[in-house]
């Protein structure tokens, strides 16, 4: 005869602690924790001694010391005297405007080489995929000095603007300036009464949204169709030129004039800016193309053929059934692409374009040498712009998401 | 009745199609000109065509590859081809190939670069090719030693005592394993090498130098450079990051709070910062971190962040692998009684490997590519090194040559690399 005997339950014995399911995890876990913060301790204070023996104890004081260096491209108001602080944050804006302006034109040409590499024509098709595989087994670094290159190369120079017979001149009517060291664009003036255009224009595109809302329920009511896109664009642009002609034109604009051996007035756009943003997209916009056509790809057949079934047009398909489901496999992937480009507009450096990586992560760390708070700063900056963006995509994300049960 | 037959009774002869219908016309009305908007798109296709290569091969092709300075070369082309002919100037590339993949690494040990880089391909054929026997994965573990003492040169015992140190951690584990329990053969693993690094490794090293000296002349890491420097931080990083991300992917699933939050911690931070902000981590930084007087070279400290920023993207790429394994190989595992290495190392691992080769490849050719940044924080890599070429005086203002050149090697190598992982990725299709 056999006894069964129950476990016994009251004893604790510490072998439990590696034997017993129940507690191996606790103790797996603890080991862990002790082991990690030993690890970060031995590192933190190692750094506490090596910065003590230097004499510079870690401190964020030198943020408020003036800056004194200059920066060529910004967005709000710098200059030399201003604070460590000051230059960041104006690094940090020149990168959100890099990023931004990179996000969107990659995504223009991505989606349309994206389209294009699909298309029928045999031509257009092999044109596109040297584009995508000539860009994306290239180092994006290369890209942007060759972008660079060309700019300093191609461009002419302030000076050939001048004199009479000048070797250059200025494009679009007289308005642009493109040059060797930037583009020189028309800046606009506002006078009194440019508020009240403003006003406008921002309700025409309220309007324009609540228009859209209604021909849609008008559409699912009575089965019309208006011509959403003309009227859409109508309310766009007419009541705003209404208003800017009615109150006597009270925005004007700033052209760029030569002045010396340089231009003045107007906005200027320097050559890194440009360079850099050129390089970032095109080089981008390979990788948001194989994405696209993936996702156009990923669409089931069935789908556009019982759209055709159905009596619908090309473009209507490919509006309404193929591109809102290939936008649920896009979308992912294209948050990933838009995280790379902003980490990679960092590369700036390579240009002399002044982004916070130039500034608080070059000269500022180079005039204090404070290495260490420098790149804590720099990395928590650009920690905290990534999470961002990857919160607000994955928001849209979820939100256009397939709801399944 | 009458003889009218309303049927065919004899066959018609077989006319060609309509040329329209057939061979080349057929096909270019069917792929270039189906329509209106098709046909524009053409045009302009063929207009950019020949656009870009009417301006780029006669730079090409009416070039110069036997000058010594950039003058020299635009003297000879335009005698060659004319006044005012743009050509490329390759003889830069001529003089100066074996510094751009070489760096100014001692031109008579050429060979040991090149030894090491076959090496590796031998190295890296049991992993990639299942046909090859397991024992030479021995060899494939043993090559980063090889490749070390090749490429620094230096005493040969140095590496060897290393790799001994991690032979006795083995030893150790079986025989105390047998001795007392699998725990403490576990701990002697660790515990043992460390001793002996920490106290042994070095003064072996020594006594054996003395006794049989066997080294190479030592190489140090400034001389490293071009496309040898790239390889070597790209192939390194990418693979000591595997094990790490392994690890890593594996923490990031495990049902373990702390070591799940210390992951997931240490992975979106790497991913969320550009990999310039960890070289200048390497550059500035990384010394700060060791115990005072610690100065390590710089290669050591860029591939150390370089594998850190690789491994917290490889662990992605490997969750990706583990998450696309069915629940019932999970489940299987468990009701054959394995524990969760056990599972993990003979079920899991070897499936979620397979399924990820194509985008460890893609991550792989994504960290080469990204090797370039190391010229930033000033080591001589092709860009580097093409910037240093630039202050020669005989090759001030050369631009297109160098960048054409270091372009065309890595679209090469990428190109190649990508088309591999799709062909892996067709191969390893085991679906329906």
């Amino acid at each position: 005869m056999s006894a069964i005997t129950d476990p016994d339950k009251g004893g604790f014995r510490p072998s439990m602690l590696l034997y017993d399911t129940r507690y191996r995890s606790m103790t797996i876990q603890i080991i862990a924790l002790v082991g990690f913060l030993i690890a970060i301790g031995w590192l933190v204070s190692n750094t506490a001694q090596n910065l003590a023996d230097l004499g510079k104890p870690l401190g964020f004081s030198f943020l408020w010391e003036p800056a004194g260096y200059d920066i060529n491209q910004r967005l709000i108001e710098y200059n030399s005297q201003m604070t460590h602080a000051r230059a960041s944050l104006v690094g940090v804006l020149n990168t959100m405007l890099v990023a931004l302006l990179g996000c969107i034109t990659a995504t223009v040409i991505g989606v349309l080489v994206g389209v294009m590499r699909l298309s029928k024509n045999w031509l257009v098709s092999r044109l596109m995929t040297i584009y995508i595989e000539g860009f994306r087994n290239v180092p994006v670094l290369l890209w942007i000095l060759i972008t660079m290159a060309i700019f300093i190369e191609v461009f002419p120079q302030p000076r050939d603007f001048r004199g009479e017979d000048a070797v250059a001149s200025m494009s679009l009517f007289d308005s642009v300036a493109l040059t060797n060291r930037g583009i020189y664009i028309p800046a606009p003036t506002w006078f009194a009464g440019s508020g009240a255009v403003i006003a406008v224009f921002l309700a025409s595109i309220v309007g324009m949204v609540f228009f859209g809302k209604w021909a849609r329920k008008r559409q699912e009511q009575t089965g019309q169709i208006l011509p959403t896109f003309w009227i859409k664009l109508a309310i766009f642009f007419v009541p705003a030129i209404l208003a800017y002609y009615i109150l006597g034109k009270p925005i004007g604009l700033e052209y760029p004039e030569l002045k010396g051996f340089n231009f003045k007035g107007g906005f200027y756009m320097r050559n890194s800016l440009i360079a850099l943003w050129f390089a970032l997209s095109l080089y981008t916009a390979a990788f948001i193309a194989e994405t696209v056509r993936s996702g156009i790809q990923a669409v089931a057949k069935g789908q556009s053929e019982a759209a055709a079934a159905l009596g619908l047009r090309q473009g209507r398909i490919t509006s309404l059934v193929v591109l809102p489901q290939a936008l649920r496999v896009i979308i992912p992937p294209m948050i990933s692409q838009y995280l790379n480009l902003t980490k990679n507009s960092s590369l700036a450096i390579a240009v002399g374009y002044m982004d916070i990586t130039g500034t608080l992560g070059g000269i500022t760390l180079n005039q204090t040498g404070r290495e260490m708070e420098c790149l804590m700063i720099l990395m928590a900056i650009y920690l905290a712009i990534s999470l961002t963006i990857s919160t607000v995509m994955n928001w849209y994300n979820d939100r256009v998401k397939l709801q399944e049960r | 009745m009458t003889d009218f037959s309303y049927v065919r009774t004899e066959m018609l002869e077989e006319r060609p199609a309509p040329t329209s219908q057939t061979g080349i016309v057929k096909w270019l009305r069917e792929n270039l000109f189906s329509s209106v908007p098709n046909a524009i798109l053409s045009i302009a296709a063929l207009w950019a065509i020949y656009f870009t290569l009417s301006h780029l091969l006669p730079w090409v092709f009416q070039s110069s590859w036997t000058a010594t300075s950039l003058k020299e070369c635009r003297a000879s082309i335009a005698a060659a081809h004319g006044e005012g002919t743009t050509g490329a100037c390759w003889a830069v590339i001529r003089e100066r190939y074996l510094q751009l993949i070489y760096g100014f690494y001692p031109a008579d040990s050429y060979w040991r670069p090149n030894l090491a880089f076959i090496m590796m391909l031998v190295a890296l054929a049991p992993v990639l090719f299942n046909s090859i026997p397991k024992k030479f994965m021995l060899f494939t573990a043993l090559y980063p030693f090889i490749a070390f003492w090749l490429l620094w040169g230096g005493s040969i015992w140095l590496p060897i005592s290393i790799v001994a140190g991690f032979v006795l951690g083995y030893v150790a584990m079986n025989i105390i394993s047998k001795q007392m329990s699998e725990l403490a053969g576990m701990i002697a693993c660790a515990i043992v090498p460390i001793l002996w690094f920490l106290f042994f490794a070095g003064s072996a090293a020594d006594v054996m130098q003395n006794i049989i000296p066997i080294s190479l002349e030592s190489v140090e890491s400034a001389k490293f450079g071009g496309f040898m420097l790239s390889i070597l931080i790209g192939i390194t990083g990418i693979a000591f990051s595997l094990p790490i991300g392994i690890v890593l992917a594996l923490g990031r699933q495990s049902d373990l709070m702390i070591v799940k939050v210390i992951c997931v911690g240490f992975i979106e931070f790497i991913r969320g910062v550009p990999l310039i902000t960890l070289l200048f981590v390497a550059s500035t930084l990384l010394n700060y971190f060791m115990p005072p007087g610690t100065n390590f070279d710089i290669i050591l400290r860029v591939i150390i962040m370089v594998t850190l920023f690789a491994s917290a993207y490889m662990a992605e790429v490997i969750r990706g692998g583990l998450a696309a394994l069915p629940k019932g190989q999970y489940e299987g595992a468990d009701s054959l009684g394995l524990d969760f290495w056990q599972a993990t190392r003979l079920i899991i691992m070897p499936q979620a490997l397979k399924i990820s080769i194509p985008n460890i490849v893609s991550s792989f050719i994504g960290l080469f590519k990204d090797t370039t940044l190391v010229s930033i924080i000033g080591l001589l890599d092709p860009i580097g090194l093409s910037t240093n070429i630039r202050a020669d005086q005989y090759w001030n203002g050369i631009i297109w040559e160098l960048y054409g050149f270091i372009a065309v090697i890595f679209f090469i190598f990428c190109f190649a690399m990508s088309r591999y992982s799709m062909y892996l990725e067709r191969k390893l299709q085991t679906g329906h």
